[in-house]
């Protein structure tokens, strides 16, 4: 336990002293929340659907916590790359625990990035309808977080340099972020469309949150937990198998 | 304590370690020499369980690292060659941070880093991150880091590059010390022929991923007819220049150093 802690504490003490970073990572959600928000709103609720900055900004919060916590995994490959990364794989310490205390210490960051944007939602004017549905927005939020750090260790561990992280990126994250319904309803799509949104987990942990924040839920709330939860799990043990085979 | 047979590590087509052999007694301080790229810092990824090997066998105190990784890192230390700190954190952050991972009870812990940073002049800048420290407190923090915890086997790549000539004598001290008092078995590479000399009761020269000589320095100065090591491991060597490939990690530190201006 002590070494999962130390190890979970090195992240969140890593984010906390980087506070440019965090600054800059605001950007991108702020873009999509001010400009998106206010801007498509007009047309949203002419087209009967109601306030889109409501519609949105669950949308935003998960997808703030999806690049922190795919970023975190990234963390890996610059420990790789600076030679950190050693200095733990050489440790008489079972991998398993070294893997662990680094994705629950990516999850965290990624999970306080997260209450900072549903913060600044809230000052632009985000109204859950509920706030006791709040424990279960933030359950929601911490899956969210646990299954894509998982990812992200996976890919860290899998990825020998910068270079690869672009594709990753621009073929992986990216999709998963637009097919996730962060931005649209999910209702009423073209058939591939549907397809593709149904096997992103994003979908699930947005449609989760949403539920949550506004009471109106595309698959379900149960739904939603068991396939993240599910999910959760797969890509932890494909992380933990991943970083297993890491060799310096 | 360290044997090892046949041993080979193939990257595609190139062998970095082409059929080494050599034994290392319990209580040893051992040297292990060559020029740039000759295949040491290979052998050590192979002894301390970062790489697989192609061929051969290992065994560390009666242990093979493939099949039992985690019980062989419980026996050795290790003073990696490149920066392997976390520049994020501070000395003692990092000091603390490597105790744990050694399961050092929190007391000694705390003691042994106290006297460690102190020997190596660094406790003054405990609190301070390590981005802000020079080359060589680097060097003396990774030192000072890898002794925290006493293994049964310690090995030492390169540990005195970029260090100055006090460091280096205080750094040798300490471990011929802890050779004498503990047991502790050394398992060192070096550029600098004087410290082998100095240290190493036997020494084994690498070339091309082979053994060429092996023994007590003054048999190989006499298998040479040479009057100091650096003679006779110029003798053993030849006296042209290794460049070793850049890999992706060296491009990459390049890039972060330009980016840091």
């Amino acid at each position: 336990m002590a070494v999962i802690y130390i190890l979970w504490l090195r992240e969140v003490k890593k984010y906390l002293r980087s506070k440019p970073q965090v600054i800059a990572s605001l950007g991108q959600p702020l873009m999509y929340l001010l400009v998106l928000g206010f801007g498509l709103g007009p047309i949203f609720q002419r087209a009967g659907q109601g306030n889109y900055l409501q519609f949105v900004a669950p949308g935003v919060i998960g997808m703030s916590i999806l690049f922190s916590s795919i970023f975190s995994g990234v963390g890996l490959l610059w420990d790789r790359q600076f030679g950190f990364l050693k200095e733990t794989l050489v440790a008489p310490v079972p991998r398993l625990q070294i893997m662990v205390g680094r994705t629950l210490g990516g999850a965290t960051t990624a999970l306080m990035q997260g209450t900072l944007i549903l913060v600044i939602c809230l000052i632009a004017g985000f109204r859950p309808y509920d706030l006791t549905a709040l424990p279960l927005a933030f359950l929601f939020m911490v899956l969210i977080a646990i299954v894509f750090a998982a990812l992200g260790t996976a890919i860290g561990s899998a990825l020998k340099d910068m270079q690869g992280f672009q594709m990753v990126m621009n073929f992986l994250v990216m999709p998963i972020f637009f097919l996730s319904g962060a931005l649209y309803p999910l209702t009423d799509l073209p058939m591939p469309l549907t397809i593709a949104t149904h096997v992103d987990p994003l979908a699930y942990g947005i449609d989760g949150l949403r539920g949550a924040f506004s009471g109106e839920s595309h698959f379900g709330a149960l739904t939603d937990l068991a396939i993240l939860g599910t999910v959760a799990s797969c890509f932890l043990a494909l992380g933990a198998w991943s970083f297993s085979r890491i060799q310096v | 304590m360290i044997r090892v047979q046949n041993l080979v590590k193939r990257f595609g087509e190139v062998a970095a370690v082409d059929g080494v052999s050599f034994d290392v007694q319990a209580g040893e301080i051992f040297a292990f020499l060559g020029p740039n790229g000759a295949g040491k810092t290979t052998t050590i990824q192979m002894l301390t369980t970062l790489l697989r090997p192609t061929e051969g066998s290992i065994t560390l105190d009666g242990l093979d690292p493939v099949s039992k990784p985690l019980d062989v890192r419980r026996r050795f230390g290790i003073v990696f060659q490149d920066p392997s700190l976390d520049s994020e954190l501070t000395a003692a952050e990092n000091m603390d941070l490597h105790g744990v991972l050694y399961h050092v009870p929190r007391r000694i812990r705390v003691e042994r880093a106290e006297t460690l940073l102190k020997l190596f002049e660094l406790w003054d800048r405990r609190n301070s991150r390590v981005k802000e420290f020079s080359g060589g407190m680097r060097r003396r923090l990774e030192i000072a880091r890898g002794l925290l915890h006493t293994p049964k086997i310690l090995f030492l790549d390169e540990p005195t590059l970029g260090l100055d000539p006090q460091s280096r004598n205080l750094l040798w001290t300490h471990i011929k010390h802890l050779n004498e008092t503990e047991g502790v078995t050394v398992f060192l590479t070096t550029h600098y022929m004087d410290e082998a000399e100095r240290v190493a009761r036997r020494i084994a020269i690498i070339d091309h991923g082979r053994i060429v000589a092996q023994g007590t320095p003054g048999e190989l100065k006499q298998q040479t007819g040479s009057e100091s090591l650096e003679q006779a491991f110029l003798a053993l060597t030849g006296s042209t220049i290794r460049d070793e490939q850049a890999d992706g990690s060296d491009q990459m530190r390049r890039m972060a150093k330009m980016w840091r201006r």
